[in-house]
């Protein structure tokens, strides 16, 4: 059999391979130097220049490659920033806290590179195939990731319980990705959506509803959506904070971006009414039951861990949105999901930056109460803890509310109103929570019995909190440049 | 004649994955596990795919099974736990929830047959070059990404055990217990 040997065009994926051939590098230091620390360094300068290639790749119209898998679209290149960022952002926090715990090791900084280089994958991919590897390669890298600290007990059960239940997620997905193939014969997702409007009599077919109702299981998994979100507060909790602040954003970003490219273009047009149905119901419930779980809790940690399923239940808003009625609306609520991503992750990511700041050495010291006079321990780290409590709960004028803002207002585009209105009593009862760390924080400075001691600020972590304070305060103030980045994701 | 092997292979699978569960012996469910991945190889070979069929052999018998077995021999009375009852409510709701799903795919695939495009392989290409050559072909041109990216994970996986394998000092363990609530 003759072969052709394709063009590849690699310029379009060069994020990507950056990202991948950094961690080699960081991997091959990691033989020759006994400083650790330096490894982080490298990460993060090495993050930087994988953003560079993404500014031609924006300007530049869609660039499909490698035979259609992947596509370098707006779309995909606005994730690549936010994975960077997230990843980039993280780095620092672990610099700081596993020098803390004396776990400052190479192998951490391979793992989030390459667990980065997934997320991109997914984000990029156009074919189901290449989806499936960008999510194992993130979600093993996670893995591992939660069960980093081998000395915490808790942290071996939050890496063994997201290995088994993640295993199983793949396993629906996968069996969805069969199902979807059994019926339009093609792993490619432009082409499955081309099969249904060629094919207007198989629109109806019951084999491919199964495999889409399997792949919404596998991702509201991955993005930890109620009722696949049992394992989030443990994993959560148990793993090293840094890695849970990489957890929490990244793998839920790669879900919805995987999630989006693959509703909006192979489904766009057929089940649009089972899946928005899906998918609003779906919403309702995560943001419900994370925010009154997250009510209960005692722990700072655990209730970040239940609020980032809040979040998740936000963010299904915006994807059930995406069937509106003209293709402006569509466009609105894609780029307001990406908004919203963003955006979480600077303030999610500072929050966990101050939890892992203020963890004791040893044990995890987490609970509220240890928060109790914050304010005049470490008056820099208050005022910034404030600044993303008020911005998750969605408080004008910071960056969380422009998020809320544009979905629920996508959502009402999409004739979804009343999933607005749940939304927004949700963010109301998700005040309750968040304030109460304020109120630990700057109210409850009279107790005797508590720390007075001075909390030391190092310096990698003391530039993680001050960047995404900073970015929290002023795209919150001023919006529009992000709006501008965010409206440039369109699918190619 | 095909029906014929076709039943016997389907009973065959269905029990030998029945017994993989319910076998109380780690051993024995590890072997009733390569019974059954031989009975996929089968199924594969009666669909004309002989290359698949030799990988779901080669891999899943050879190399995972001799795995498992590996595994569950270093560790031997570490591993399993006594089951007094299968009997229990939640394995009930679990069996009514399994078989709900099981009638919602079977209606599915039988009522409504897989409809989806025919690929460019023709059965004549595959007689005149073998199945082998025009995989290896696909896999390298195609589906070139899908390679390397399989790479990408199998280095994954190999740092991610290293570190978690490592044993360089006795760590004294420390943090919470495992918390229970949900």
């Amino acid at each position: 059999m003759p072969i052709e040997f394709p063009v590849l065009n690699f310029f379009a994926l060069s994020p990507i391979i950056v990202v991948i051939v950094l961690a080699l590098v960081v991997m091959f230091m990691d033989m020759l130097s006994s400083d650790k620390t330096v490894l982080g360094y490298l990460t993060v300068f090495g993050l930087f220049g994988a953003l560079m290639p993404c500014v031609p790749l924006l300007n530049q119209t869609k660039a499909p490659t490698f035979q259609n898998m992947v596509v370098s679209d707006g779309y995909a290149v606005v994730f690549y920033i936010i994975f960077i960022v997230t990843a980039l952002l993280s780095s620092l926090i672990a610099l700081t806290y596993l020098e803390n715990r004396g776990m400052q090791q190479g192998e951490y900084y391979i793992l989030i590179l390459l667990s980065t280089s997934g997320m991109m994958l997914m984000a990029a991919s156009t074919d189901l195939i290449v989806t499936f590897l960008g999510l194992e390669i993130m979600s093993i890298a996670l893995y591992v990731l939660a069960g980093f600290n081998r000395r915490s007990i808790s942290s071996g059960e939050a890496g063994l319980k997201y290995f088994l239940l993640g295993a199983f997620a793949s396993a629906f997905f996968l069996y969805g990705v069969a199902f979807i193939y059994g019926a339009t014969g093609s792993t490619n997702i432009h082409e499955i959506g081309g099969w249904f409007s060629t094919n207007e009599i198989y629109q109806s077919n019951p084999i491919a509803l199964v495999g889409l109702a399997l792949l919404i299981i596998g991702f509201a998994f991955k993005v930890a959506a109620v009722p696949f979100h049992w394992w989030t507060p443990d994993v959560y909790h148990g793993a090293p904070t840094s890695a849970t602040a990489f957890m929490a954003v990244g793998a839920k970003a790669a879900g919805f971006a995987a999630l989006v490219r693959i509703l909006a273009i192979s489904f766009g047009g057929v089940f649009t009414v089972q899946w928005q149905i899906a998918i609003s119901l779906l919403a309702v419930i995560t943001m419900t039951s994370g925010n009154i779980a997250a009510l209960a809790q005692k722990d700072v940690k655990r209730m970040l861990a239940y609020s980032s399923i809040a979040h998740a239940g936000y963010l299904l808003v915006g994807v059930a949105a995406l069937p509106a009625s003209n293709e402006l609306y569509r466009v609105q609520a894609v780029s307001g999901l990406l908004f919203y991503l963003m955006s979480y992750a600077f303030m999610n990511i500072g929050a966990f930056a101050v939890v892992a700041l203020l963890e004791k050495q040893g044990k995890i010291g987490t609970k509220l109460s240890d928060y109790t006079t914050l304010s005049t321990r470490q008056p820099f780290v208050a005022f910034v803890m404030l600044l993303f409590m008020f911005s998750l709960t969605g408080i004008p004028p910071f960056i969380g509310f422009w998020g809320k803002w544009y979905i629920f207002w996508a959502a009402v585009d999409a004739n979804l109103g009343w999933l607005a209105a749940i939304g927004m009593i949700n963010s109301a009862i998700s005040a309750f929570y968040y304030l109460s760390v304020v109120v630990q924080m700057y109210m409850h400075t009279e107790q005797a019995d508590v720390e007075t001691t001075p909390i030391a600020l190092p310096a990698p972590i003391a530039i993680a909190v001050t960047v995404t304070a900073m970015f929290t305060l002023l795209f919150g103030l001023w919006p529009t440049p992000l709006i501008n980045l965010m409206s440039l994701a369109v699918f190619g | 004649m095909e029906l014929t092997i076709f039943i016997i292979v389907a009973v065959l699978s269905v029990v030998s994955a029945l017994g993989v569960i319910f076998n109380k012996n780690v051993v024995y469910s590890a072997l009733f596990l390569l019974v059954n991945f031989l009975t996929i190889a089968v199924f594969y070979l009666m669909l004309n795919a002989q290359f698949l069929g030799m990988v779901q052999i080669l891999v899943y018998a050879g190399a995972i099974v001799v795995l498992i077995l590996f595994v569950v021999m270093l560790l031997g009375e570490q591993l399993g736990e006594d089951i007094s009852s299968w009997v229990t409510p939640a394995n009930g709701v679990i069996i009514v929830l399994a078989l709900i799903l099981l009638t919602i795919i079977g209606t599915a695939v039988t009522d409504y047959p897989t409809t989806g495009a025919k690929g460019d392989f023709t059965p004549e290409l595959i007689q005149e070059y073998g199945q082998a050559e025009m995989i290896g072909v696909t896999l390298f041109t195609d589906y070139l990404l899908s390679v390397q990216l399989a790479g990408v994970l199998l280095l994954v996986g190999i740092v991610g055990v290293i570190w978690l394998a490592r044993n360089d000092e006795q760590l004294p363990a420390t943090g919470d217990v495992p918390t229970k609530e949900a």
